[in-house]
């Protein structure tokens, strides 16, 4: 008999499933559910994208790449971080092509956190982070955000948590789950505090180019933040190419040379067609980006004045493509809340607590959705409301 | 006005203060725009998109291509405009290429069109012939899909 729980890694045995895994198989077995709960956009690929990569199979470009991605497309990268965020990366040696953002997280976590190190985990955020910490061995200290600071990371915030332990800052801004963006004026204080330590910046940007008043500004942009700071971002939101598992880091040569040998180990080198098909990306895309930003912007503009009519307050974000209003006036939890609202109406929200404890009394809204949809899902929940509010009453 | 043009192409019915909200405009401003677009003839009407087929299965889409000799003071307005004012025709279109005007009508039956295009289209002086595709299947229409089985394939909830 194989005793499965003594042999396996420990560390693999103690992971927790995510929240959203749980919920997704509650949603998953009611009939006829309409989701807001998709973290993807709903856009297809830009049809050129896509011809990229038709054209690089039928000419068999099917071999393994440069370890850290083709030059051509580093180069563009670099050009496009350039223009993005006004800092400069050498393609040769401070950029790699990974398979998609969540390469990049776990390599910036493994290249940094020895065992016993403190990781200030900027919260609610996407689900990955701490858990990626901890299997370093590394200790996950959550810093939580406020609805009253729109989800903005603050000085003080910060200060409160920072220890001798303290070996990095995961800044996950424009955010998921709230949608919350850091402009420059935010950032500087931050860049204040960290300044005088030698506390390192994982800076997860994947929704960069999704914002919406004014253009997106990376921390690492900041004065003597390059040195400190590792910049994550990718394909897959701002050209809708999730499935292509395409992303990228970008740091200073002496991070980048070890990260570097993590990703040669872990993956050879990310997909060879993937790649091609984002130099035409980088290279002709961004009328399309424009488009779709300019959709989801009208959705965002839509959604935040549907629940805050609803009397479920929602502070309007300027960032990626969730709204994330609060369902304390309802007196449930998050998880009451939706578990509900997808058995009695059938529309299916993220629980606020999925992304870490201080999302508790908020659900992430999705507006990767087209709007005659989100009519529907807004209708049935401001039914649920007045349902929820009737029994109340009665 | 694109962007509101857009919007109404997709759904006619959203409401003026919805679509307000979403171009960040008042409610006033969005009335005032469409009222604009329709005194100036941009928006020429809203109508259902229907699956005819759903409704009644016999129901019978036809393309009929006309080659028509053009008039000498008018070229080919006036027998665009004759065939328009007839009922049963849902688009009348000029053409460039191998033929000249483009007929869309819908009937009842296969019966029907048949007689419409040798009674009426056919019977038209400056008609030199005319040719009529049937429609066999409506995938799309106005911009709105209309045989729809494919389903979001992104799953219900994704971090």
């Amino acid at each position: 008999m194989m005793d499965y729980d003594r042999l396996l890694s420990q560390e693999a045995v103690k992971m927790k499933p995510s929240g959203i895994r749980k919920f997704f198989d509650i949603a998953q077995s009611v009939e006829g559910v309409i989701s807001l709960g998709v973290g993807e956009p709903d856009f297809k690929t830009p049809w050129s994208i896509r011809q990229s990569a038709i054209s690089a199979l039928e000419k068999g470009k099917t071999t393994y790449t440069a370890n850290a991605g083709l030059i051509e497309l580093r180069r563009e990268i670099s050009a496009y971080l350039k223009r993005l965020i006004r800092t400069e990366y050498n393609p040769e040696s401070e950029i790699i092509v990974t398979v998609g953002g969540s390469e990049a997280i776990d390599l910036s976590i493994r290249a940094i956190v020895n065992p016993g190190d403190e990781v200030l985990i900027v919260e609610p955020c996407f689900v990955c982070y701490s858990p990626l910490v901890s299997l370093m061995g590394g200790i996950p200290v959550s810093i939580e955000t406020k609805a009253e600071d729109e989800f903005r990371l603050t000085a003080d915030a910060l200060k409160e948590k920072i220890t001798d332990k303290t070996k990095l800052l995961i800044m996950p801004f424009p955010n998921n789950p709230t949608g919350a963006i850091m402009c420059r004026e935010d950032l500087e204080p931050i860049a204040e505090v960290l300044r005088d330590t030698n506390i390192f910046v994982a800076s997860d940007e994947i929704y960069a180019e999704l914002t919406y008043s004014g253009k997106h500004c990376s921390i690492a942009e900041l004065e003597g933040m390059r040195e400190r700071t590792v910049v994550i971002n990718g394909f897959s939101k701002t050209f809708a190419m999730t499935g292509w598992r395409l992303g990228f880091m970008a740091g200073p040569e002496e991070i980048m040379r070890h990260v570097y040998k993590l990703h040669q180990y872990q993956i050879m080198s990310s997909p060879s067609i993937s790649q091609y098909a984002a130099i035409t990306a980088l290279q002709s895309c961004f009328g399309d980006v424009a488009k779709m930003r300019n959709e989801y912007n009208m959705r965002r503009r839509f959604l935040v004045d549907s629940f805050n009519k609803l009397g479920l307050d929602c502070f309007t974000p300027q960032g990626a493509f969730y709204v994330f209003p609060s369902i304390k006036s309802t007196g449930l939890t998050s998880n009451e809340f939706c578990e509900r609202l997808v058995q009695e109406k059938k529309v299916a929200v993220v629980p606020g607590d999925a992304f870490g404890k201080c999302g508790e009394g908020y659900i992430r809204v999705s507006y990767a959705y087209s709007i005659n949809h989100l009519r529907e899902a807004v209708k049935r929940i401001g039914e649920f409301l007045s349902e929820l509010k009737e029994a109340e009453n009665g | 006005m694109d962007s509101l043009i857009k919007l109404l192409k997709t759904n006619a019915r959203l409401s003026n203060a919805e679509i307000a909200v979403m171009l960040d405009k008042t409610e006033e401003q969005i009335a005032e725009e469409i009222s604009k677009l329709e005194c100036n003839g941009i928006i020429k009407g809203y109508t259902a998109i229907i699956d005819e087929a759903a409704i009644d299965s016999n129901a019978v889409f036809a393309l009929i291509e006309l080659k028509v000799t053009p008039q000498s003071q008018s070229g080919f307005d006036e027998i665009a405009q004759e065939i328009s004012s007839y009922e049963e025709v849902e688009s009348v279109r000029l053409m460039s290429g191998g033929y000249d005007i483009l007929v869309s009508v819908t009937g009842n039956n296969i019966r029907d069109i048949s007689q419409f295009v040798s009674q009426r289209l056919a019977a038209i002086d400056a008609v030199q012939s005319t040719t009529t595709h049937f429609v066999l299947k409506n995938y799309k229409e106005n911009g709105i899909i209309i045989n729809n089985d494919q389903t979001d394939e992104r799953g219900m909830i994704s971090p």
